[in-house]
């Protein structure tokens, strides 16, 4: 009589049980039986890229590496970034947190790195032909919406604890959207501009690197902005299966019930993500909406040689103008 | 030789095509065809493009125009009919051979220019002999040459979106241009621009091809920027084209009801030269006596008489009521002409001086010497589109020769 009604209820249901579940792990099972030597290669593989990679963030003194990249923040965008970042790169080290840190993002590269690999192409093969892309969408769909926590389980099937299978589902997890924007972007490249590489004799090798993605450009950047959020929120996520890192610090947190110490992962987290966002977004300008010291030596290059030299603006980013020297500069 | 020979061409989008073609081919109705799903866009089109000529094809949009364009260098495939490039046969070719074509011997404007944005105007220019794997140092060279040619020399370092609408064209004409390709596609390449810059491109492009010589389709739904242009027009309606001559021709004698229903618009006075509506002259010396003068007048038929001097050069005109006014000489009753023009001048180029005076206006050739007389009244007849037969208006000579000749009885 005190039943659960849920169970009830499924057993009640007029509909068969089916397995999903079961056929999942059969399959996983069977994966991993036939197919042990690629996964111990990639396994070999990734671990050595990632750690590899760690060794050598860490190799550079906290402060200098700081500084470098602040560095890379100036030309890219401005003063402010630059300022900013440092700031909050400094602040990681002040939290102890520095190594940790440079574990995620060395993972957290390493993933985008192949993601990209992978997603661009994809999404390129899915703009050209609709076949590929009504294929894809499907797939995915399921990659998007699939819980992250799901990704966790066979990825410690195949690839055990640690680093790498953190790698792989940080891969897979941050797919989706290279793949879309560069399929999208590709597809509004404008239609005219197409034709006219063709009505020119160019192949469709000169089309895609010549005018297709260069114009497609902004939009594959803002995909890569995407694989870079998604990897990086899947990269602490995937400190449950100790992948370390800032996850790490994270997870031990929960753990421990210690707020402070969560506090802090999560604020090293929101800095490091910060400061790849706009790092990337910087990239996807269409070049005359580009700010930085990059674009304005850009802008310097193109001017004819008897026009005023540029002056960047840093505090506003606005397009440089020529301006007046200003009285008393030597 | 024909530049560009099309035979028999069909395009039909949408469902068994082939299907549509034999059907059309059979007598079928668009209509017919289009109820079955599928969607003829250009039906049994022949045309025979001559080397140097601006062909025009004019249509309104879904007449057919721009994908019979499309098909003339293989942008897309017809469903049946060919197109012959001098002899190579663009229809039968795909691939590498049909790039080739296409880089060395048909390129391409666009209504929307269809510049690349993240090039400078000097590489875009040059976009067509680099797709060649031309150097870049001789590429740019014809690149640059090609952007003088439009006089845009001076913004070859800019980017395309630095530049005006009308600049941006002269870069795609310039792109065009440097591929040394010797047949032109034109679509609707001054469509997007406003109405005084477009008005500067269709001259300077006169200009350019009275220089280049090249063979040009220019597509355009603007009849009277076929007028301008086109040496010949085709009309195409609903996919077929309906009416193929030159201006003057189309004008004359529009052919159908659909046709003359375009040709309200057109303004005549830009389509029409004075060559069109002038009577040869009938030349006079300075030296000669009145009667004789008269005497001319009535043999040749005109309302008034060039006067030349001892090396056939204009001196000024004399009409019948000058010569009956006038005692002496002929010199004596001389005057100057309305206007003296280049037989290509149009007639709205007549118009002010025709209006101006009673005097007719006298078309020279380039040493001065006169080849033809415009009266006013030729001008007003052909801008009303009345056929003018090229005589004299009733009641000019032949009634004063009449007086003259009484008042001598």
């Amino acid at each position: 009589m005190a039943e659960p009604t849920t169970v009830l209820a499924a057993e009640d249901s007029p509909l068969p049980r089916i397995p999903v579940g079961d056929w999942i792990d059969s399959g996983l099972d069977w994966v991993r039986e036939n197919f042990a030597p690629a996964i111990d290669a990639v396994s070999d593989v990734t671990l050595a890229a990632v750690d590899g990679l760690t060794d050598l963030l860490l190799f550079l003194p906290p402060l200098v590496l700081a500084l470098f990249l602040a560095v890379v923040g100036l030309l890219a965008r401005s003063v402010v970034f630059a300022v900013g970042s440092l700031a909050g790169l400094l602040l990681i080290q002040s939290m102890a947190l520095w190594t940790e840190s440079m574990e995620t993002l060395a993972l957290l590269l390493v993933a985008v790195l192949v993601s990209v690999a992978v997603a661009v192409p994809l999404g390129i093969a899915a703009a050209k032909s609709d076949r590929v892309s009504a294929a894809l969408r499907p797939v995915l769909d399921f990659m998007q919406t699939m819980p992250a926590f799901v990704y966790l389980v066979p990825g410690v099937v195949f690839f055990g604890l640690g680093v790498v299978p953190g790698t792989i589902i940080t891969i897979i997890f941050a797919l989706p959207p290279g793949v879309r924007l560069t399929e999208l972007g590709i597809r509004q490249v404008d239609r005219e501009t197409v034709e006219a590489g063709h009505a020119f004799g160019s192949s469709p090798g000169q089309i895609l690197r010549g005018i297709e993605l260069p114009l497609a450009r902004p939009t594959i950047m803002a995909g890569v902005n995407q694989v870079i959020m998604l990897g990086l929120s899947m990269a602490v996520i995937a400190g449950i299966i100790g992948a370390g890192g800032l996850g790490g610090v994270v997870s031990r947190s929960i753990s421990r019930l210690d707020v402070g110490l969560g506090f802090e992962g999560g604020l090293a987290v929101v800095i490091l993500a910060i400061y790849l966002d706009r790092l990337t977004a910087s990239f996807g300008g269409s070049g005359q909406g580009r700010r930085g010291i990059f674009a304005a030596l850009a802008q310097r290059r193109r001017r004819p040689p008897s026009a005023p030299p540029a002056t960047a603006d840093p505090t506003t980013g606005t397009t440089p103008q020529p301006a007046p020297e200003p009285a008393g500069r030597r | 030789m024909t530049a560009l020979r099309v035979e028999g061409l069909f395009k039909v989008f949408g469902r068994h095509p082939a299907q549509a073609v034999d059907r059309l081919r059979a007598g079928a109705g668009a209509d017919e065809i289009r109820a079955s799903g599928a969607t003829p866009a250009v039906i049994d089109v022949d045309l025979a493009v001559e080397p140097g000529e601006i062909f025009v094809v004019m249509g309104l949009s879904g007449s057919g125009k721009s994908t019979l364009l499309r098909m003339l260098n293989g942008l897309l495939e017809p469903t049946a009919g060919t197109v012959h490039v001098g002899e190579d046969e663009i229809t039968a070719l795909s691939g590498k051979p049909l790039r080739e074509v296409r880089q060395r011997r048909i390129s391409m404007v666009f209504q929307h220019f269809a510049l690349l944005p993240h090039r400078s105007v000097l590489d875009n220019a040059a976009y067509a002999l680099e797709v060649r794997g031309v150097d870049r140092r001789t590429r740019q060279a014809a690149a640059r040459e090609a952007l003088t040619m439009v006089g845009l020399g001076g913004q070859a370092a800019k980017r395309p979106d630095e530049l005006s609408g009308g600049m941006q064209q002269r870069v795609g004409l310039a792109r065009a241009l440097a591929s040394e390709a010797d047949v032109l596609l034109m679509d609707e390449a001054f469509s997007a621009l406003d109405p005084l810059i477009r008005r500067e491109m269709q001259d300077q492009l006169l200009e350019l091809q009275a220089r280049l010589g090249k063979t040009i389709v220019f597509i355009t739904h603007d009849l009277n920027e076929a007028m301008r242009l086109g040496d010949r027009i085709a009309i195409m309606r609903d996919g077929r084209v309906v009416r193929l001559g030159t201006p003057e021709s189309i004008l004359n004698d529009p052919g159908d009801e659909y046709v003359e229903r375009f040709l309200a618009d057109v303004d005549r006075s830009r389509v029409f030269t004075a060559a069109d509506v002038m009577v040869p002259a009938v030349t006079v010396p300075v030296d000669v006596a009145p009667r004789a003068a008269l005497d001319a007048l009535r043999g040749r038929g005109g309302s008034a008489l060039a006067v030349v001097d001892g090396d056939g050069c204009l001196v000024g005109v004399v009409t019948a009521s000058d010569l009956l006014a006038s005692s002496g000489v002929v010199a004596a009753a001389v005057r100057p002409p309305a206007a003296r023009v280049a037989a290509t001048a149009s007639l709205a180029e007549l118009l002010g001086p025709a209006g101006a005076s009673d005097a007719p206006v006298v078309v020279v050739d380039d040493a001065g010497r006169p080849s033809g007389v415009v009266d006013s009244r030729a001008v007003l007849a052909a801008l009303a589109g009345a056929e003018s037969d090229g005589r004299p208006p009733a009641g000019s000579v032949g009634d004063h020769a009449e007086l003259l000749e009484g008042s001598r009885g």
